[in-house]
């Protein structure tokens, strides 16, 4: 009962004070009241978890279909990780992980004040972004060469279960890649806010959701290194 | 200061996040090792898997603050996950009782 009387009394003194926020008159986004301009931190925060959901429903699916044609060919999907490249793969996951602790140490230096610490920081994750897509680049290309590409004469001549597995391995690794690119962009156009002081000590949502972007990038590449690279 | 009355969370140590690293390095040279043992059928894959869900627990509960965070951000992100694996169950029960 004594809850019951309490909560709403807190609620709605919440909902009054972020009310005056929003309808106040005087809250321009002029740089001069910068300290007073309303920021729904946790409304922004929500929407990107919900992005990410889709993400995970989105590779979750290509997940399925892996599942079930693991559990169909498994021979084939067998034969088909021993022709990736081991090292390169385990490379590109030790980078990104670190690429990972790069963002989230970013976000700490500019918790900290420390704008400088932030820049690098997240300069570093950039280069190691161009770095693993240089590395996919030379994995790829040694593929192709190979004439191990979808449609490709060889792959034709393969067995089914051998044209799924590198089909999946194009179409996962690929638009990992291009979630590798977007994220590295997001985390540049963060680099340019932190240079024009738009991302600061107490407004660095910016940099935490692009940060989860790449936090996202990071575990996807976590499930799909082992079951593409280290299927026995 | 007024625009601080979000739900603030600690700021995470640059010692600790190095914690995570290494541990996240470290999960990843024993899932390589592990991977060249032989333990028949789908065990490989499962072992293997097991590890990476260890990772990405430590990549969500720290690199990604879910543990400061409200429940409600982990209560959200363990649903999708289990929307998920209904998904991929399902589909596996129809798949091989078909």
């Amino acid at each position: 009962m004594y809850k019951n009387q309490e909560n709403p009394d807190i609620t709605s003194q919440n909902g009054m004070s972020s009310l005056t926020k929003k309808n106040t008159p005087s809250q321009p986004h002029s740089q001069a009241h910068g300290h007073h301009v309303h920021i729904d931190y946790e409304g922004d925060k929500y929407g990107m978890w919900l992005f990410l959901y889709s993400e995970i429903l989105l590779f979750g699916g290509l997940f399925l279909l892996y599942a079930i044609y693991l559990s169909r060919y498994t021979p084939d999907f067998i034969e088909g990780a021993k022709h990736l490249n081991l090292i390169m793969g385990s490379i590109n996951t030790i980078i990104l992980l670190i690429s990972s602790f790069a963002v989230a140490a970013s976000i700490t230096a500019i918790r900290r004040n420390n704008r400088k610490g932030a820049i690098l920081w997240l300069s570093s994750t950039m280069i190691i972004a161009v770095v693993f897509i240089i590395n996919k680049y030379f994995e790829w290309g040694a593929k192709i060469s190979h004439g191990l590409y979808p449609n490709s004469p060889e792959l034709l001549e393969m067995s089914h279960g051998s044209n799924l597995f590198y089909g999946l391995y194009y179409t996962v690794t690929g638009l990992h890649g291009l979630h590798v690119i977007i994220g590295a962009s997001a985390l540049m156009i963060c680099v340019i806010k932190l240079f024009r002081k738009t991302i600061t000590s107490d407004n660095y949502i910016w940099l935490e959701n692009a940060g989860l972007y790449w936090h996202l990038v990071d575990l996807i590449w976590i499930f799909v290194f082992p079951l593409f690279y280290l299927v026995v | 200061m007024q625009n601080q009355q979000h739900h603030e969370h600690p700021i995470t140590s640059y010692r600790s996040l190095l914690t995570v690293l290494l541990a996240l390095l470290f999960l990843t040279v024993l899932t390589i090792a592990i991977s060249r043992i032989d333990f028949g059928g789908h065990n490989n894959t499962i072992v293997s898997l097991f590890i990476a869900s260890c990772k990405s627990t430590l990549v969500l509960l720290y690199f990604m603050h879910l543990k400061y965070e409200r429940k409600f951000f982990a209560i959200t992100f363990v649903t999708s996950v289990f929307i998920l694996a209904i998904l991929i169950g399902l589909t596996f029960v129809d798949v091989h009782f078909r």
